[in-house]
């Protein structure tokens, strides 16, 4: 028989109590908001599914998050991706993320906060108990993935640092280095790129900063070692290869509401009421259903209105869209 | 060199050229029946069929500069093949996104022309192309004589049209609409200076005439 001496047990599997309790309720009300209604196919389709390629993440937690969503391949999750710092096209950034090197790397979290400093990856993983969640995934160009994401909720990271009253706003930035991201060499966007949340926002436990995929280390292409998760927002808030979090009490400028102020708002909350002036949102195509699959009709707050519409009680949101 | 003929030479070059053109659409195909057109076909092929009718466009007009500036006949000769290919690949374009993007609701087609700027412009050069692939044939040349010429300069507004429907679509690179853009201005310049040139060629002639008849 087998036992495994107590050093054997990684800290990563071991959760501390306040973070267990959190996570239950969490659950709980995930799962009483319907967000988790787990079917019997739903379990099922998540044992048999393809693994993602990649280092494998340790203590993966399940949870009920999107359980019988029909998830988006692998292949068209990793292959289908805009990541301008590796070219324009979809397939620039599974073609040259390679030059990215995703370890190490550190976070630096800094503004009105009580605690601010640098975070390693390693440390993140050590503290920071990894969770798998299915979410819906919709771009402003109105087609749409489900992806299973590794990582943990942005709330959880945050708190540790502190943050004091006057923190309103949470600025996150990519990195910026011409040799790792090829694509920077050119200012097709005013690098670094650059995105921010209201601080109820990045609070909200659905929003997630991810750390892998398909149960694996995440590509380069999707934003290695760690990016943002923002289900109810269109893909572009969920900035990719973040390398500071910042505290701020100033609404910052983020990269495609200043490039294009009346075509991406700051808030990008997924709405099939507010056009992009080019196209409309009322609809969207699941990527991997083929060339003559119809569309979908395109739901408020991506679905998830149940959880966070409460954050946006009063606004108007064809004004604040 | 095998000595086949000016006329078989002209044949042979309309078939490559013909092959060559239907190229794009035969690896649209194959793709299209292999399953294998990306994550997202719809827009690979929407994509592919857009530009393709811009190059071949821009090729088409690069054709009667070339007989200028060389003096080949050739050139002229396979115009109106080039030309039909553009309004194929145009027709593809439009149908990939009427049909398999907008699924055929009309409320939807009516309401993008009408509301999206971009495909205002997009779906007027198409509209602009059908007289054009129409008035092709040696028929109507010869029936409409000199007005034939000034229809088809319509051409150059279809080109303008296309770029800024290129131009207007895309989300922050603006990089390859304005490569096709550059490429339009350039050979619209060349007319330009061509027609001002033989005009003043005219000028200067008919001054001779008036001179000599005094």
């Amino acid at each position: 028989m087998l036992i495994k001496k107590a050093s054997a047990i990684r800290s990563s599997e071991i959760t501390d109590s306040e973070i267990f309790s959190q996570r239950r309720t969490l659950l709980k009300a995930a799962a009483a908001a319907g967000v988790g209604a787990a079917t019997v196919s739903g379990s099922a389709q998540a044992l048999v599914r393809p693994e993602g390629k990649g280092k494998a993440i340790s203590g993966l937690i399940q949870t009920p998050y999107g359980k019988g969503l029909q998830l988006t391949d692998y292949d068209d999750v990793t292959g289908y991706n805009n990541f301008y710092e590796f070219g324009t096209g979809k397939r620039d950034p599974a073609k040259n993320a390679h030059t990215l090197k995703p370890s190490p790397w550190t976070v630096r979290v800094e503004g009105e906060c009580e605690a601010p400093g640098d975070i390693g990856m390693e440390e993140i993983f050590r503290l920071l108990p990894q969770e798998e969640r299915i979410y819906r995934f919709r771009c402003v160009e109105a087609w749409s993935m489900v992806v299973p994401w590794v990582g943990f909720s942005l709330a959880d990271l945050l708190k540790r640092f502190k943050p004091n009253s006057r923190a309103r706003y949470v600025y996150f930035e990519t990195l910026v280095d011409k040799q790792q991201m090829p694509g920077q060499r050119r200012q097709v966007l005013s690098w670094p790129y650059r995105e921010a949340l209201r601080i109820d926002e990045a609070m909200h436990p659905l929003t997630m900063l991810v750390t892998g995929v398909y149960g694996k280390e995440l590509p380069n292409q999707n934003g290695a070692p760690l990016r943002l998760i923002v289900p109810w927002k269109y893909g572009f808030k969920s900035i990719k290869s973040i390398v500071k979090i910042r505290f701020v009490e100033n609404l910052p400028e983020t990269t495609w509401w200043k490039l294009a102020p009346k075509e991406y708002g700051f808030y990008a909350n997924v709405n099939p009421q507010v056009d992009h002036p080019r196209w409309s949102q009322k609809h969207h195509r699941n990527i991997g259903e083929g060339l003559f699959a119809g569309k979908h009709k395109t739901e408020l707050f991506n679905g998830y209105a149940d959880e966070v519409a409460d954050l946006y009680r009063g606004m108007d949101l064809k004004k604040f869209f | 060199m095998f000595d086949i003929g000016i006329h078989w030479q002209r044949w042979l070059l309309k078939i490559v050229i013909f092959i060559a053109c239907l190229m794009p659409f035969l690896f649209l195909l194959d793709g299209a029946l292999k399953d294998d057109l990306g994550a997202n076909p719809i827009e690979t092929v929407t994509h592919a069929t857009g530009d393709w009718t811009l190059r071949l466009l821009l090729i088409t007009l690069v054709m009667t500069p070339l007989r200028r500036l060389t003096g080949l006949a050739w050139p002229i000769k396979v115009r109106r093949m080039l030309g039909l290919f553009v309004f194929f690949y145009a027709t593809l374009h439009f149908f990939t996104w009427g049909w398999l993007d907008q699924q055929l609701i009309v409320e939807d087609i009516l309401a993008d022309i009408v509301k999206r700027p971009y495909v205002t412009v997009g779906f007027l050069a198409w509209l602009l192309l059908l007289p054009l692939a129409l008035t092709s044939n040696r028929w109507s040349m010869r029936k409409l004589g000199k007005r034939w010429s000034i229809l088809h300069k319509v051409v150059y507004l279809i080109g303008v049209l296309g770029v800024l429907h290129f131009l207007w679509l895309v989300k922050a690179d603006l990089l390859e609409p304005l490569i096709y853009g550059l490429l339009l201005v350039l050979l619209l310049a060349f007319r330009w200076k061509h027609a001002k040139q033989s005009e003043k060629k005219r000028l200067t002639e008919r001054q001779g005439k008036l001179l000599s008849g005094l």
